[in-house]
């Protein structure tokens, strides 16, 4: 529903703890709309700069257009200090565990889903290595996820000498079982992912009869939505929003 | 964290973090999405000390021009002190 200026907007933020992987305890920022909802739900998982205030901004965006919206701290067993510190160090000791974060993020669902506010809908949304975990989580789990957004994912198609002991298998190689409908954001200028491995990522959607779409721009490159960042274009990123709240509503209304 | 580019070097050394100097134990570095750069990719070098806490870490983000241009500076001090026989290892005579 469009904006207009009689509405009576507001929402409700804080931080709060869900049980993840291996029923772990997770820090998470979560927001919802003022009411009683139901409202559906959407999962955000950060990206490489840690979970940050831009995250949470994203939070609050999500829950002011009417979602029950959730960022899990995918870093936190690492301890906590500043958002960039504590990347560092998970960077240094080899990086996140594809299981732990697929596990993290089925745990969010889970409380979403037991609100009473929820209406059991569930999105996913991700960019950069959060677009990778995101299509990763979307395929490792059936019956979880009602949509999925994956912007720029680095490493979808994630080549044998990029694979590690965290991430041992590229998630290109799950295709087949994705369990939702799958929006795609990406740059034409990025170079991880390169518009070639876009093009293998949507073959292989396509060739297991996926239900995706894909908006790829000129003009922009990685990160072309982060606000905050030199990487920012602002006619492409509008653009991305609009499909991205098309694409939501769609698929996550009940 | 794209890439999953990472090297690690065991240093000696200290460094300037948010609470003062700290004795460093290894270098970090990467190649990957540039955070502040206006790139794709950027070369980041974290000089840690683990033991020390999340804080204990030194970061800078360079371009990979500069990055080799480091490497350049660096070898050409290593040269000029061994041309002038000076020595970076622990004196025998205090």
């Amino acid at each position: 529903m469009a904006y207009t200026t009689d509405q009576y907007k507001g929402i409700v933020a804080e931080t709060i703890t869900i049980h993840g992987h291996n029923d772990d305890e997770v820090h998470a920022y979560m927001a919802k709309p003022l009411g009683d909802g139901p409202f559906p739900g959407l999962i955000l998982i950060p990206h490489a700069l840690g979970w940050t205030d831009f995250h949470k901004e994203m939070i609050h965006k999500f829950a002011y257009n009417g979602y029950v919206a959730v960022c899990p701290d995918i870093w936190c067993r690492a301890g906590h200090g500043e958002p960039e510190d504590v990347v560092a160090k998970v960077r240094s000791e080899g990086g996140l565990a594809d299981d732990q974060v697929v596990g993290d993020v089925v745990g969010v669902a889970s409380y979403i889903r037991g609100l009473s506010v929820s209406t059991g809908k569930v999105g996913l949304m991700g960019s950069c290595s959060g677009g990778r975990h995101t299509f990763l989580a979307a395929c490792r789990t059936q019956g979880i996820f009602d949509a999925a957004v994956e912007g720029w994912g680095g490493n979808v198609v994630q080549p044998q000498e990029r694979l590690t002991g965290a991430q041992p298998i590229s998630p290109f190689e799950y295709t087949k079982d994705l369990s939702c409908p799958l929006l795609g954001l990406f740059g034409n200028d990025d170079q991880n992912p390169p518009p070639a491995d876009v093009d293998v990522h949507e073959q292989e959607l396509k060739k297991f009869g996926k239900t995706y779409e894909f908006h790829r721009y000129d003009g922009a490159g990685h990160g072309f939505m982060y606000y905050h960042m030199p990487l920012y274009r602002q006619e492409q990123a509008m653009d991305g929003w609009s499909k991205v709240w098309e694409f939501l509503g769609r698929h996550l209304s009940s | 964290m794209c890439s999953n580019i990472v090297s690690i070097g065991d240093i000696e050394g200290f460094g300037r973090g948010v609470d003062g100097w700290f004795d460093l134990k290894q270098a970090v570095i990467t190649f990957d999405h540039a955070l502040r750069l206006p790139v794709d990719h950027a070369i980041t070098i974290d000089f840690v000390n683990r033991d020390k806490g999340l804080s204990a870490r030194v970061p800078v983000e360079l371009t990979a021009e500069s990055a080799r241009e480091l490497i350049r500076v660096i070898e050409m001090a290593l040269a000029e002190g061994q041309e002038q026989h000076l020595t970076l290892e622990p004196s025998q005579e205090h």
